[in-house]
C-alpha cells in the first residue's frame, strides 16, 4: 500500500468512532466574531497611521495621484536612496524623477540585492493591525522585488483601507483561488531573539515608508 | 543510560540560575503582552470559539481535506508527498535535495523538521542544513537544543551570543548590543540566501480549498527562503490543513496575538504551487503522519491535534517557568509538550511528562483554540500508569499504593498500622510534618512534606467523646441556650 493510501486509511479508521450528527464542515455554525468594522474613512486612516507609527514606519501624505511622484522624490532624497527599482507596470505618474527608477524587467537577484530601494503599490491596507497586503497585482511586482532592497517605499490609497482582517481575507479570496502569492507586511522585519530586546530590521527591507494617498 | 525523565532533567535545570532568570523574564514579558493584545479585541472569545470549532470540524473530515489539498497543490504545479513516519519523511526530503546536487540547504524555523530529526540525517548525508531564524541559528552554532518553542535561544545571554558569533563567523570584534549582533547575522546569512538552491520550511497552515501554504514569521528569513531558492520543500503535519481560505481570518488573528503578543507579525507569506517567474520553480509539500493518526483515533486526546504552536501555554505555566524547556527533552515543551510528546513517542520514552503539571488549568484558559490540556493530562496519566503496570517493572509508587489498598481494606489492620505509625514517627515528625520518609519512601518527601499522623484518630476521638448532653458548652450551644 502506498504511504498516501495507508495514511488515508488510518485517518478513516480513526474517524470510525466519531459520533454521527456533529456539525459538518459544509454547514459550520454561524461564527459570532466580527466580519467587518464599519468605521468611517477618517477613523480607518487614523487607526492605520497609528499602527504604522507603532511599527516605526514613516507616513507621508499625498493629495491625489498627481502628488505621489513629488512626495516620493523628496523622501528618497531624505533617505539618501541612490538607486531605485520599480515594478515594470508601476503607474507612470507615480514615478519620481530622482533617482531615475529602473524597471524590474527580469533583473537578476544580484541586481535587486544591489538596489538601494524599491517603490511599489499594494492591494490594500488593514487599519486594525497596520498591515499592508501585496498580492503581486498591478504596480507590485514579484516577491523578490519587495524583499531584497534594503528600503521599501509603499503607496497605499486611503480608499483601499479595510477595517479588520476578515475584510482583507474576503477581498483576497478570489486572488488566492487564482494562485496569487500573498504577502502580509506589518512593519519592517523584527526580532526579539536576543534577550527579548526588539531589534527592527533583520532580513528584508530594514526601512519601510508609506505614502498615504487621499 | 542517562535518566531523561522530566524529574531528573528538571532537577539539573533548576540549578541553572541564569536559565531560570532568562526564562522568567521571557515568560513574564510575553505573558503580559499577549494578554494585552488579546483583551484589546472585543470578539477575542468568539474568535477562540470559532478556532476550536473549525479545528474540531476539520479533524472529522481530515481525509477529504488532505485529498483536496493534494489535488489543488498538484494542479498549481506543486508535488505532494506522504510520509508515514519520520524516517520516510527524511528519505523524501534528502532524496529531493540530492537530486539537485545541493550540498547545503537553508531552513526556516520548523518544529516538525526537529520532530523528524532532519538536521542530523542531513549531516550524515553530507548536506549542511543552515538554520536562518536568528534564535535557531544561535542554537545551531552553539550545538544546543531549543529551550522555548517561540524564542529557542532564550537561555543564552548577549555576551554568550557575541562570543559565539566571533568564534564562528564574524571577522573582527562585535559589540554585544542586540542591534549589532542582529546586523552581523544579516551579513552572514545574506550570501546563503542568495546562493543556496534548496530551502526547507515548515507550514503554519495549508488551505485545502486553494492549495495555498502559509508561513507566519518576523525576521524576513522566511520570505528569503520561500522566494529566492530554485527548490522549496515544505514539511507539514497532516493536522495543519484548514478547509477554507476564509478560515485564515480567524487564525491570522489568533496566532500572532497568542504567540508574540503582536497585533500582527511582521511578515506572513502564502503561496500556491509554483508561479512562473516568481519564487521557487519546484515546490514539494511533504505531509507527515508520524503518530498523528494514532492521536486522531483517541477521542479523549484528539484535541491535541488542534494546536497551532503559539506557545502561549508555555508562558503561563508555573512548572515551565521554573524548569525551562530542556527538562521536557523534546522540541515540544511546556503544557502542550506534556501532552503531545508522550503521544508521539509513547509512554516508555516520555511517560513522565503527563505528570509534569500541577493541573492548575491556566493553559486551558489562554489556549487560542481552547485545548483542554488539564483533562488530556489526566487521561494520559491513566495511560502512563497502565503502561507501567503492563511492563511489570518494580515500581515503588505502585507497591506503596498496593500496601495502602491492603491497609485500608480492614478496620483492625488500619488501627494497628496507625498505632505502630504513631510510635515510629516520633523520631522523624516535627510540628506535625515529616520532611524525610525512611528507605525507598524518601522519593516522595524529596520534593514535598508528608503530614504526620495526628495524636488521635477520628474513630478514637468519636469513641472517647463525652455522652450527649454532658459536653462542655461551645459558643454555639451557649447561644442556643440563651
Amino acid at each position: 500500500m502506498s504511504a498516501r493510501d495507508e495514511i488515508i486509511a488510518r485517518i478513516r479508521n480513526a474517524q470510525a468512532g466519531d459520533q454521527p450528527g456533529a456539525p459538518p464542515v459544509s454547514a459550520p455554525p454561524e461564527p459570532a466574531y466580527r466580519h467587518r468594522w464599519d468605521a468611517d474613512r477618517t477613523t480607518l486612516v487614523e487607526r492605520f497611521s497609528q499602527r504604522l507609527s507603532d511599527y516605526g514606519v514613516t507616513i507621508l501624505h499625498a493629495r491625489g495621484d498627481g502628488a505621489i511622484a513629488e512626495v516620493a522624490a523628496t523622501q528618497l532624497a531624505a533617505r539618501n536612496i541612490a538607486s531605485l527599482v520599480i515594478p515594470a507596470d508601476l503607474q507612470a505618474t507615480w514615478r519620481p524623477s530622482h533617482p531615475a527608477p529602473t524597471e524590474d524587467t527580469n533583473l537578476s537577484i544580484a541586481e535587486l540585492d544591489a538596489a538601494g530601494g524599491v517603490m511599489t503599490g499594494c492591494l490594500l491596507g488593514v487599519a486594525e493591525t497596520g498591515t499592508i497586503v501585496l498580492d503581486c497585482g498591478p504596480g507590485q511586482g514579484r516577491r523578490a522585488l519587495t524583499l531584497l532592497p534594503d528600503y521599501h517605499l509603499c503607496v497605499v490609497r486611503e480608499s483601499s483601507l479595510v477595517g479588520i482582517m476578515p475584510e482583507a481575507i474576503h477581498a483576497l479570496h478570489p486572488r488566492a483561488l487564482h494562485g496569487a502569492p500573498i504577502t502580509f507586511i506589518s512593519g519592517p522585519s523584527a526580532t526579539a531573539d536576543i534577550e527579548l530586546d526588539r531589534v527592527q530590521g533583520v532580513h528584508g527591507p530594514r526601512t519601510l515608508d508609506v505614502i498615504l494617498v487621499a | 543510560m542517562k535518566d531523561t525523565s522530566f524529574p531528573a532533567l528538571a532537577r539539573a535545570e533548576l540549578r541553572n540560575t541564569q536559565l531560570r532568570r532568562n526564562i522568567r523574564k521571557a515568560t513574564t514579558t510575553i505573558r503580559e503582552r499577549t494578554a494585552r493584545v488579546a483583551a484589546e479585541l472585543p470578539d477575542w472569545e468568539d474568535l477562540r470559539t470559532a478556532g476550536a470549532a473549525i479545528k474540531q470540524a476539520t479533524m472529522r473530515e481530515l481525509d477529504t481535506h488532505l485529498l483536496q489539498l493534494e489535488e489543488r497543490v498538484t494542479a498549481a504545479g506543486g508535488q505532494v508527498h506522504w510520509a508515514r513516519d519520520a524516517e520516510e519523511a527524511r528519505e523524501i526530503i534528502i532524496g529531493i535535495t540530492r537530486r539537485h546536487d545541493a550540498t547545503s540547504v537553508i531552513k526556516i524555523k520548523s518544529m516538525t523538521t526537529d520532530e523528524i530529526d532532519l538536521n542530523p540525517a542531513m549531516h550524515a548525508a553530507g548536506i549542511e542544513p543552515v538554520e536562518t531564524d536568528l534564535a535557531d541559528m544561535i542554537v545551531q552554532l552553539a550545538g544546543d537544543t531549543p529551550s522555548h518553542i517561540l524564542v529557542p535561544a532564550i537561555h543564552r545571554n548577549r555576551a554568550e551570543i557575541r562570543e559565539l558569533f566571533e568564534a564562528k563567523f564574524a571577522h573582527g570584534k562585535l559589540t554585544d548590543t542586540p542591534t549589532d549582533l542582529t546586523a552581523a547575522a544579516r551579513r552572514y546569512l545574506r550570501d546563503k540566501f542568495l546562493h543556496t538552491p534548496v530551502a526547507i520550511s515548515g507550514a503554519n497552515f495549508a488551505i485545502a480549498e486553494t492549495g495555498s501554504v502559509g508561513v507566519v514569521e518576523s525576521e524576513g528569513n522566511g520570505r528569503m527562503c520561500l522566494t529566492l531558492p530554485r527548490v522549496l520543500i515544505s514539511l507539514m503535519g497532516i493536522e495543519k490543513v484548514l478547509p477554507r481560505f476564509t478560515d485564515l481570518e480567524v487564525f491570522l488573528q489568533l496566532l500572532p496575538r497568542s504567540a508574540t503578543g503582536e497585533r500582527m507579525n511582521p511578515y506572513t507569506s502564502l503561496w500556491t504551487g509554483v508561479r512562473p517567474g516568481d519564487g521557487p520553480q519546484e515546490f514539494h509539500l511533504v505531509l507527515l503522519d508520524n503518530g498523528r493518526t494514532r492521536i486522531l483515533a483517541d477521542q479523549a486526546a484528539r484535541e491535541t491535534l488542534h494546536c497551532i504552536r503559539c506557545s502561549r501555554c508555555l508562558n503561563v505555566c508555573p512548572v515551565y517557568e521554573h524548569t525551562g524547556g530542556h527538562a521536557y527533552n523534546s522540541m515540544y515543551q511546556g503544557p502542550i509538550g506534556a501532552i503531545l510528546t508522550p503521544q508521539l513517542r509513547g509512554f516508555e520514552e516520555a511517560g513522565s511528562l503527563p505528570f509534569a503539571s500541577t493541573l492548575c488549568g491556566r493553559c486551558y484558559e489562554v489556549c487560542p483554540v481552547k485545548i483542554d490540556i488539564p483533562r488530556i493530562l489526566v487521561h494520559l496519566r491513566a495511560g502512563a500508569t497502565e503502561a507501567r503496570r503492563a511492563s511489570h517493572t518494580l515500581d515503588p509508587e505502585a507497591l506503596a499504593m498496593q500496601a495502602v489498598l491492603w491497609l485500608f481494606g480492614g478496620q483492625n489492620r488500619l488501627r494497628l498500622a496507625q498505632t505502630l505509625g504513631r510510635v515510629a514517627q516520633r523520631a522523624i515528625a516535627h510540628d506535625g510534618i515529616i520532611s524525610r520518609l525512611p528507605g525507598p519512601l524518601h522519593g516522595w518527601t524529596d520534593t514535598r512534606d508528608f503530614p504526620a499522623l495526628p495524636p488521635e484518630s477520628f474513630r478514637a476521638w468519636w469513641k472517647n467523646r463525652p455522652p450527649a448532653g454532658q459536653e462542655t458548652s461551645t459558643p454555639a450551644t451557649a447561644r442556643t441556650a440563651a
